[in-house]
């Protein structure tokens, strides 16, 4: 079995077992009435209906996580006063397969590679953990609230990002591996063939992509309305009931704005890496008391202008949003970016 | 490069001297621990760098002195926050991390066969010197260097060594001014803008490099904009709360530049094609 695969639905914690034999395997379970990614164990329930409240992200790209350590010693005998500092670094991420992520999850782990990766100061921490990880999707049959994906250069199906893609097929899941890393995953595992369920699962597919909705206007334009987005006025009126609470971009998998902060005690210490918001106010606050974001409409316009501007500017056009919607899912404010960005499309409508 | 394979990595180095330049400006030299890694580090002047106080934190600082002297590192910290805090307790031997060199820097190139106009304000000073002592280094390939510093009151003027240097010397015509009347002070009065109106340098082959807190930047660009410096004859140096350093944390942005990475030094022109967020 190389390139598809399939497993009637009682065989899939079997599958799960199988691989969790050389892997970390993490798949979305339902916590309370939240569904997060959680680590697989044997018995262990699946949650699949509905995609994660919060991504995979946090796998590839720990919440928090520990850049360097270090510890300070008095070596000197001769000067007390003198302390020496020893830098440390740790890696111990073991292989790891995330099993059940959603297309636009695994397109947003693509957006964060073009960041951490294809640079000059590539980012070791993030790519250890990318390289070491196997994205297993599960391609949408149908929408969820908010959801816009094929707006934004995605889909219910797509396969960016991801190693295998697994449909659900009535009586079971079709797999079709899209990397050697997903060959190398369902060549492990005993699996059905599936060749004959090829034809069902794109028909599911493409049923689906039929079913997103598109959140701009008809005759919008692919370009944004500079005028639009430089005017201060728009963006008050958008944002007026945005309350700064930063949850979009927690939730959201292309956001990547971080912290770095130090943490000691007596002799020793560690500086740490924290998600960060660009919505809050002291994220760019200078220490002078200068604030270059001081007001919410600058900082709300500041993190669309990434998304649809100021990213594709940088990267060849691509635009860092996966029309996921948990912004619009989860906003308590019921703010909703794709419906900004319609009006930034075409301006007649606002 | 000082940068390891590991950016986030500093070079752990010692604060080799400890001057006061004011009542809240040190500046520090420093040497990298690692002396293979000091003889072979390069950088350009107007570059940056961070410095760890290890379980404090990093904070970004212009290196001041130019790549034509490579004695030391030198960095100016003006006491503010809690990193320069820390840095402004620490002794002369201590250990501390650099992670340089960081971002774009002056285009010092194109200014060849040019008059030089730098005006600083207060800390501000510190990427102008880096640039002013590279210059001062290859004086043959600049025509005038005129330079504008000034600071709230006479203590507040860093570099006193360079100033009494530069005030001695006939290629370099220095003016000097604080913002009010101080007993003893014979010099100009008057904010940073304003003298620069007052001299009135000609824009004619000639390129404005400043830096300064936001609102000396502001007025000064404007003064310059009335002198007829056109936008590209203009460069300045920005600064940013900054993490990272290498263009991933997200905080330092002008709209798809970075000012860690694709800054610190942006001409006007540039700054103008940016959302308004200096």
């Amino acid at each position: 079995m190389a390139d598809t695969g399939f497993l009637p639905k009682e065989k899939l914690k079997d599958f799960l077992e199988a691989l969790s034999k050389d892997a970390v395997v993490y798949a979305p379970a339902l916590e309370g009435d939240i569904v997060l990614f959680k680590e697989y164990s044997q018995g262990k329930d699946l949650y699949l209906d509905r995609p994660a409240n919060l991504g995979p992200k946090s796998i590839i790209y720990p919440q928090c996580e520990t850049l360097l350590s270090f510890d300070f010693k008095k070596n000197d005998p001769e000067d007390p006063k003198k302390v020496d500092i020893e830098l440390k670094t740790e890696s111990n991420f073991a292989n790891t397969v995330v099993f059940g992520c959603r297309p636009c999850d695994a397109k947003g782990l693509v957006i964060y590679d073009k960041v951490f990766i294809d640079t000059d100061t590539a980012d070791p921490y993030y790519k250890e953990r990318r390289d070491k990880t196997t994205i297993i999707s599960f391609a949408c049959e149908a929408p969820f609230a908010g959801c816009f994906c094929t707006a934004v250069g995605g889909g219910p199906a797509d396969t960016t990002g991801s190693d295998v893609l697994m449909t659900d097929v009535g009586d079971g899941f079709f797999f079709e591996a899209l990397t050697e890393k997903g060959k190398a995953v369902l060549k492990s595992v005993p699996m059905q063939d599936g060749a004959s369920y090829k034809e069902k699962a794109q028909k599911i597919k493409s049923e689906a992509e039929k079913k997103i909705r598109n959140p701009f206007p008809k005759d919008a334009t692919e370009k944004l309305s500079q005028k639009l987005f430089d005017s201060d006025e728009f963006w008050e009126k958008v944002v007026s009931k945005c309350i700064s609470c930063g949850a979009c971009t927690y939730l959201c998998p292309t956001c990547y704005c971080f912290n770095i902060t130090d943490e000691k005690t007596k002799d020793k210490g560690e500086r740490i890496r924290t998600w960060d918001a660009c919505m809050f106010n002291h994220f760019t606050l200078e220490t002078s008391g200068h604030n270059p974001r001081p007001s919410k409409l600058k900082r709300f316009r500041n993190r669309v202008g990434h998304k649809f501007l100021y990213y594709p500017e940088k990267y060849n056009g691509v635009i860092a949003c996966c029309g996921c919607g948990r912004c619009i899912r989860y906003c308590p404010a019921s703010v909703d970016i794709s419906e900004i960005v319609g009006y930034l499309k075409d301006p007649k409508q606002k | 490069m000082a940068l390891n394979q590991n950016p986030y990595m500093p070079e752990m180095a010692t604060v080799t001297r400890i001057i006061e330049e004011t009542p809240n400006i040190k500046s520090f030299q420093v040497v990298f621990n690692d002396k293979e890694k000091m003889k072979a580090f390069k950088f350009q002047p107007g570059q940056v760098g961070q410095l760890s106080v290890f379980g404090v934190g990093e904070s970004t600082f212009v290196i001041n002195t130019p790549p034509t002297r490579m004695e030391y590192l030198q960095f100016s910290v003006m006491k503010a926050g809690e990193v320069t805090s820390a840095l402004h307790n620490l002794y002369e031997g201590d250990q501390i991390g650099v992670r340089a060199p960081l971002g774009n820097y002056f285009p010092f190139d194109r200014m060849k066969g040019k008059n030089i106009l730098f005006v600083g304000g207060g800390i501000g000073m510190a990427p102008l010197r880096t640039l002013i002592l590279y210059m001062l280094d290859n004086r043959e390939d600049y025509k005038d260097i005129t330079i504008i510093y000034g600071a709230r009151t006479p203590p507040d003027l860093c570099y006193k060594e360079d100033i009494k240097e530069w005030e001695s010397r006939k290629d370099v015509n220095l003016i000097l001014t604080v913002d009010a009347q101080f007993p003893g002070w014979e010099k100009r009065v008057g904010f940073v803008p304003t003298v620069l109106k007052e001299v009135a340098p000609k824009p004619d082959n000639t390129v404005a490099i400043t830096c300064g807190p936001p609102i000396m930047i502001k007025f000064v660009l404007e003064g310059l904009a009335e002198l007829k410096f056109p936008d590209d004859q203009i460069v300045t140096t920005l600064e940013k709360r900054m993490k990272c350093g290498i263009g991933l944390c997200g905080r330092c942005n002008i709209g798809h530049k970075y000012v860690c990475k694709d800054g610190p030094v942006f001409t006007l022109r540039e700054l103008k094609e940016l959302p308004d967020e200096a």
